[in-house]
């Protein structure tokens, strides 16, 4: 297959930005996005260029190292997984493919492809956790965990962090992050102690880092590698609420 | 009882043999050994401890959770990490699960049986204190991890799941879907975020460690460099810890993340670390075949699998060269014209037989001229028998994201026809050698997870590698470390203005101009793949003298037109990924080297070091006792000199070593 690929520059941060064409020949409909890009660096390098940053690391779709805004959407024309479990024969022969990095305020451009998502880190320091302090667990089996709470739990749990969510959303917020570590653990019994707390001082520092507001434009969904539902947002909006106003459930 | 201190010198191979270290195992009998090592371990009083500075290098489930627990307890410790984020470490990537003793399926298994099973999948090749002291605390990392909010897989009635892994005729793992791996890593980073938002671990990502800074014999700091900048910078500690994971990438396909890297381990061992069983290395049985030549990595199918998917291969060669050429669908061979090669093989353990066995077999059909996919180097792993007993829904729900990631790859169905299966470099054993506190030769450098030798000998079983890390990292070190540091209250602050970080960091510089000087426009890609090809083929699932001899002179070779060659493009002082890939490279080079001298001192097969040389009649790896029961440490010397051996005699007071039966 052959491709026509429009790739965003970007020296760093602070200079600006433009897309660059090549062209890449021959490449099988086996070949993952990274390995196509990976032929078109080593071809690059031999010719004397620079080559394409962009982020990557497990290639398996688990790590959310990579993600590539491609052809206008986050991760590309295929449903539920990552750039990296993206293979070329998704695309037409002769396509023009379209290659940006992620875009948003609060992930702010550090090479070519590659952004700078230690935002997630800080909302998840500000109260993604439950205050357990290694020692002082009880035996595992204390508290019962019904299964259904337990998968609703992991469902919310397999996000990824690779930051989808912000891109393909309108006002680059991050509430199906948020939600999806709220969920996560609200949905727990060891989770609910800090369950109000946790919501409250998440979508704060999510508002304080430049994340838009929440629509329930539901892009978000439809856009996450994992298909983590908005219904966890609907969670977050509960455990919120609730934190603002106590009282009887 | 105790590892003694040994003098050997000059045996096969004219390697040069001297002491080792004292291993530190405390005496006593092997279930108190740990209790009573406790007890006598220094303590560093909570006033003291916000002015001892740690340094963690790496933030997969040792590094994350070693800087959780210490944070805790309130030590000042800065964690690096190569990713934008630590919850991009390769733990994320663990499928399966992770095993503990708690015997919740009333199957007869105990921290004994835990111990017995690993040392003895490990070839009797590990310490028994340390497996033993392992088992031990396993149960307390599913406590620990439950508590944290990892939703483990739970039954109908609340109560937590397991499922069996091999090597193991009980059921004693437990999982999170096929994300084991990542959920626990988001429970140790989530940890250690709650100590980053108190103040006790600060994180900076994107840096990678260049170079261990040793001042009078000890660890005393790191130069990293900043990837994003391209800087080099200077940090200093009490004491270092390297949690940087496992060295697989050597092999350029495999299972590890494309940024997994050997090059701290190197470093240290430069400084003067040693290097522990280099070359015990691990295939993993169940990986999607390598398809076409452009292939960066490989894609492991969880050993979970093997709970309920069957391996076969036709029993006959023309049918399997009418399934290479897609003439016919597996589907269509019937059962007598199957070959369910490990269960008849290993009627015991069946289709969960050790890895190392699984892989070795797998390849011996292929070999046979068994093989399926085009390539003739694929096996089958089916589940129909599983669908058709328990029903679609169950085993969707044990294994869907697994099927899915599958079909993603492969675009084939593996309810429809059988997964395709071959084995691919997953794991490493080896790492720096550490003693019973998990310090290495060098005072104040401590080495934790994949990145030491310690625990699971010449194979790993399933499931227990986030079982080592998080025991490490969670339960051991933050009793140990503080034992080291005790000795370094009151020590004057530390300097990185000390001559020995001018001349380290002065050393970084020149490697990495040395690299970026070549006026050429060869990728380093190219000298990547040589690597792989010389690994794969001499010092992979099947060693001889003469190959490993080989390989010694290609590597040679490779070194030279490496350093010659290499074309890295842009400026060191950017972010620039091509010099982050070249200096990475030039350290496997000099690490393959290192595996190959400890392949061909090791003249006797165990667990996946398979030397033709050494095998039963049937094909089986035949251990040597008598004169390799030990753990090879490797000493450097220098780039152009012959790495020197030292030998750690095993010994099993409690134990009884066999050769390793799985039939």
């Amino acid at each position: 297959m052959n491709f026509t690929l429009k790739i965003w520059k970007q020296a760093d941060a602070r200079s600006r930005g433009l897309f660059q064409t090549y062209r890449l020949n021959d490449i099988t409909g086996d070949t993952s996005f990274p390995e196509m890009l990976d032929i078109l660096n080593n071809i690059l390098i031999e010719a004397g260029e620079e080559p394409v940053a962009f982020d990557h690391d497990c290639r398996e779709g688990i790590c959310g190292a990579c993600g590539l805004y491609i052809n206008g959407r986050p991760h590309g024309p295929d449903d539920s997984i990552t750039t990296c479990q993206l293979y070329m024969r998704k695309f037409e022969d002769n396509a023009v493919i379209y290659i940006e990095p992620w875009r948003s305020k609060a992930f702010p451009v550090i090479k070519d492809l590659i952004v700078d998502r230690r935002a997630f880190d800080k909302i998840l320091q500000a109260g993604g956790f439950i205050s357990v302090n290694t020692g002082s667990a009880p035996e595992a089996h204390t508290h019962l965990v019904s299964k259904k709470q337990a998968d609703l739990s992991m469902d919310a749990a397999s996000c990824i962090g690779c930051g989808a969510c912000v891109a393909a959303c309108k006002n680059g917020s991050a509430m199906l992050f948020v939600a999806s570590r709220v969920s996560a653990l609200a949905n727990l019994p060891q989770g609910k102690t800090e369950a109000c707390s946790r919501a409250r001082a998440m979508v704060a520092k999510m508002d304080e880092l430049g994340f838009g507001s929440c629509t329930n434009n539901g892009s978000c969904q439809a856009e996450c590698p994992k298909d983590i539902s908005i219904a966890h947002i609907a969670r977050l909006n509960r455990e919120f609420l609730y934190c603002k106003n106590p009282g009887p459930r | 009882m105790h590892l003694g201190i040994v003098l050997y010198f000059c045996t096969t191979n004219n390697i040069p043999m001297e002491h080792i270290p004292d291993a530190h195992i405390p005496a006593g009998p092997l279930e108190q050994k740990w209790t009573r090592h406790k007890a006598s371990l220094k303590l560093v009083a909570p006033n003291n401890r916000p002015g001892m500075k740690v340094i963690i290098v790496g933030t997969g489930l040792a590094g994350a959770s070693a800087a959780a627990a210490l944070g805790e307890q309130g030590y000042n410790v800065s964690v690096f990490c190569i990713s934008d984020s630590p919850r991009r470490a390769h733990s994320v990537a663990a499928q399966g699960g992770i095993n503990a003793a708690k015997n919740y399926q009333n199957d007869n298994d105990s921290v004994e049986r835990l111990f017995l099973d690993t040392l003895k999948g490990g070839d009797y090749r590990a310490r028994e204190a340390n497996v033993y002291r392992l088992a031990e605390l396993s149960n307390f990392i599913i406590d620990h991890c439950v508590a944290q909010g990892v939703p483990f897989a739970r039954d109908y009635g609340g109560y937590l799941a397991n499922r069996s892994f091999g090597g193991a005729q009980v059921s004693r793992t437990f999982y999170a879907r096929g994300q084991t791996g990542q959920q626990l890593l988001l429970g140790a980073y989530s940890s250690m975020n709650r100590q980053v938002a108190r103040g006790t671990v600060k994180v900076f990502s994107r840096y990678e460690m260049m170079d261990l800074v040793v001042i009078d014999g000890e660890a005393k700091g790191i130069i990293v460099r900043n990837l994003v900048t391209g800087e080099l910078e200077r940090f200093a500690a009490h004491a270092v810890v390297l949690a940087t994971g496992g060295y697989g990438n050597v092999y350029f396909l495999s299972t590890n993340a494309m940024n997994s890297n050997g090059s701290a381990l190197m470093q240290c061992y430069r400084r003067g670390a040693l290097f522990a069983n280099p070359c015990f290395a691990q295939i993993h049985p169940t990986c999607i075949p390598v398809h076409g030549t452009h292939q960066a990595k490989l894609t492991l199918m969880s050993e979970s699998l093997r709970n309920d998917g069957r391996i076969w291969v036709p029993k006959n060669r023309e049918e399997a060269m009418k399934l290479r050429k897609k003439q016919i669908r597996p589907s269509e061979i019937p059962e007598n014209a199957r070959d369910y090669y490990l269960e008849r093989r290993y009627p015991a353990f069946g289709n969960l037989v050790p890895r190392d066995v699984a892989s070795r077999a797998a390849k011996e059909r292929c070999d046979a001229g068994f093989g399926v996919s085009e390539t003739g180097l694929a096996v089958y792993l089916d589940f129909s028998d599983a669908i058709k007993k328990q029903g679609y829904k169950v085993i969707y729900e044990r294994y869907g994201n697994l099927f899915d990631m599958y079909e993603k790859i492969t675009g084939e169905d593996p309810v429809k026809e059988p997964m395709m299966i071959y084995p691919a470099m997953h794991y490493t054993m080896g790492g720096l050698w550490v003693d019973y506190n998990l310090m290495t030769t060098i005072r104040g450098l401590f080495a934790i997870g994949e990145a030491n030798f310690s625990d699971h000998g010449a194979n790993r079983l399933g499931a227990s590698a986030l079982m080592q890390g998080l025991a490490d990292g969670y339960f051991i070190l933050p009793y140990t470390l503080p034992d080291y540091l005790a000795g370094k209250i009151g020590e004057k602050d530390l300097e990185i203005s000390h001559p020995s970080f001018d001349t380290t960091q002065k050393q970084v510089h020149e490697r990495i101009m040395r690299l970026t000087g070549n006026s050429s426009t060869i990728p380093a890609d190219i000298y990547y793949k040589k690597l792989g090809t010389i690994m794969w083929e001499y010092i992979g699932m099947t060693r001889t003298a003469s190959g490993l001899r080989k390989a010694m002179e290609q590597l040679d070779e490779l070194k030279t037109d490496f350093a010659a060659g290499v074309c890295v493009p842009g400026s060191q002082y950017t972010l620039n990924q091509e010099l982050e890939k070249a200096l990475r490279i030039a350290d496997f080079i000099d690490l393959a080297r290192l595996m190959a001298f400890d392949a061909l001192a090791r003249e006797e097969s165990c667990g996946g070091h398979f030397r033709s040389e050494s095998q039963t009649s049937d094909g089986e790896t035949l251990r040597n006792d008598r004169d390799f029961m030990y753990v090879a440490a490797w000493e450097y010397l220098g780039d152009d000199q012959k790495p020197v051996l030292h030998r750690e005699e095993l010994s099993f007071e409690f134990a009884q070593v066999v050769q390793r039966n799985y039939k």
